[in-house]
């Protein structure tokens, strides 16, 4: 009970202060942000949009590692975590990419420019898709667990050369591409104490709130195969 | 295991030999392929850059064609038992590994031969640079494209599914080797571009090992 207050407030005090704390040149107040030269204003979302991508790539990360895990010990119950973990992803995935375009518009003028952070978000949605079709192909339920679960492993490790290697070494738009000038290399975030602050704050926050919906998730589909059973 | 595999890659070899089915159709469909591009060019000259995108667009899908009926011919003539019966995973997917990167190779030094007759913008400038893409793209190209088919297989062969599944697998390499080629057009040296070709290899190398680490679990479905 506890924690959902807490993420209560957490999620309240990330909102108010990603949305309204202001951006100075020389932040010297707690609540001041940094001015990034070519972000500006618009580096605000990185509050909402980084964490939406972020828990894209842990449900991958999840399904992956219960694929696994039904593979070792064929326990079916491993393989509705995985696809509950999948259904979660694909929708903080279609919520990255969707953040991701709103603020493009804003930042470099269009919705949508094929910058290689583009491409592998794309790529990412197009894994989810095939891997919910391929589900719905097969009938029988433990073939449908395996395969789904091997697929799920050969997809999770081309991930990283989408999200972390591809956008790194190629040129692009997105604030950390290769010839980056502005805004830096994405690990070298030129964001004061403050802004990184609120930033993991809101990481966690996410965080917590995606752990919480899967496990509702996983208990509502266990609950409707024991009425079935019932009935 | 290696004589073994290498038996099963050649009744892989004389059975299709025998009928030709799927050499035949993959030179008709690279011709209809080639055909409708340059139908659709007409008398424009197309840059380099494209020349390189269209060059991949036909190698991804004339091996997404051909690659699947390495499993699912066995599924549809029901010997996937008397294989289970003589060999290991390990074996079987080595001899169909081998099977469908020699047709991978053979379609695509065709599908070259087409271009380069064909297409203006397709002059290679960087010789060594070409043929190490080539070669390791087919790699990786046969390696996933033979692990994804034997997913297909067991889910009862469905045709339509195979691209699906193997796009996005595939993009990193499709997309790597497109830059690569680009790169080859313009005559740039091998030194400058070396985070793409080690993109490649690494990929290669994964997928060689992801798809002998779960074949057991596919195979034995």
């Amino acid at each position: 009970m506890y924690w959902k207050i807490l993420l209560f407030v957490l999620m309240v005090f990330v909102s108010i202060a990603g949305i309204t704390f202001p951006i100075v040149d020389k932040p010297s107040a707690w609540y001041e942000f940094p001015f990034i030269p070519g972000l500006g204003e618009n580096a605000k979302i990185i509050f909402f949009h980084v964490p939406t991508a972020w828990l894209t790539v842990i449900a991958f990360l999840m399904s992956c590692i219960y694929g696994f895990r039904y593979l070792r010990n064929k326990n079916l119950n491993d393989d509705v975590k995985a696809y509950v973990a999948n259904q979660l992803g694909i929708v903080f995935c279609i919520l990255a990419t969707v953040t991701g375009a709103v603020w493009a518009k804003f930042a470099w003028g269009a919705f949508w420019s094929w910058d290689p952070r583009q491409t592998s978000i794309f790529a990412l949605l197009l894994i989810y898709g095939a891997w919910f079709a391929l589900r719905s192909s097969i009938e029988s339920e433990e073939k449908r667990a395996t395969l789904s679960s091997v697929y799920s492993i050969i997809a999770f490790v081309t991930v990283p050369f989408f999200i972390f290697i591809m956008p790194r070494i190629m040129t692009g738009l997105h604030p950390g591409s290769a010839d980056d000038e502005t805004s830096g290399p994405i690990v070298n975030f030129k964001m004061n104490e403050n802004m990184l602050l609120i930033f993991f704050i809101s990481l966690i926050a996410f965080t917590i709130l995606y752990f919480w919906m899967w496990y509702i998730g996983y208990k509502s589909i266990l609950l409707k195969e024991k009425l079935q059973k019932n009935y | 295991m290696l004589e073994k595999s290498y038996n099963i890659f050649i009744k892989d070899l004389k059975s299709e030999l025998r009928t030709r089915y799927a050499i035949n159709s993959l030179v008709m469909f690279i011709l209809v392929a080639i055909s409708v591009i340059l139908f659709s060019i007409g008398n424009e000259k197309i840059q380099p850059e494209l020349t390189a995108g269209l060059y991949w667009v036909v190698i991804f899908f004339s091996a997404m064609s051909g690659l699947s009926r390495a499993f699912v011919s066995e599924e549809e003539r029901g010997t996937t038992l008397t294989l289970h019966l003589i060999a290991s995973p390990d074996t079987i997917l080595s001899g169909k590994i081998l099977f469908n990167l020699t047709l991978t190779f053979f379609i695509n030094v065709i599908i070259t031969f087409v271009y380069a007759a064909f297409f203006e913008g397709f002059v290679i400038k960087n010789f060594v640079l070409f043929l190490v893409t080539f070669i390791f793209g087919n790699i990786g190209l046969a390696v996933s494209s033979t692990i994804i088919a034997s997913i297909i297989a067991k889910a009862g062969s469905k045709g339509t599914l195979y691209p699906v599944l193997s796009f996005p697998i595939l993009l990193p390499l499709i997309l790597s080797c497109v830059q690569l080629t680009i790169f080859c057009f313009d005559g740039t040296s091998i030194d400058t571009h070396f985070y793409e070709l080690a993109i490649v290899v690494s990929y290669d190398v994964i997928m060689i090992t992801v798809s002998y680490l779960l074949f057991d679990f596919i195979w034995k479905e």
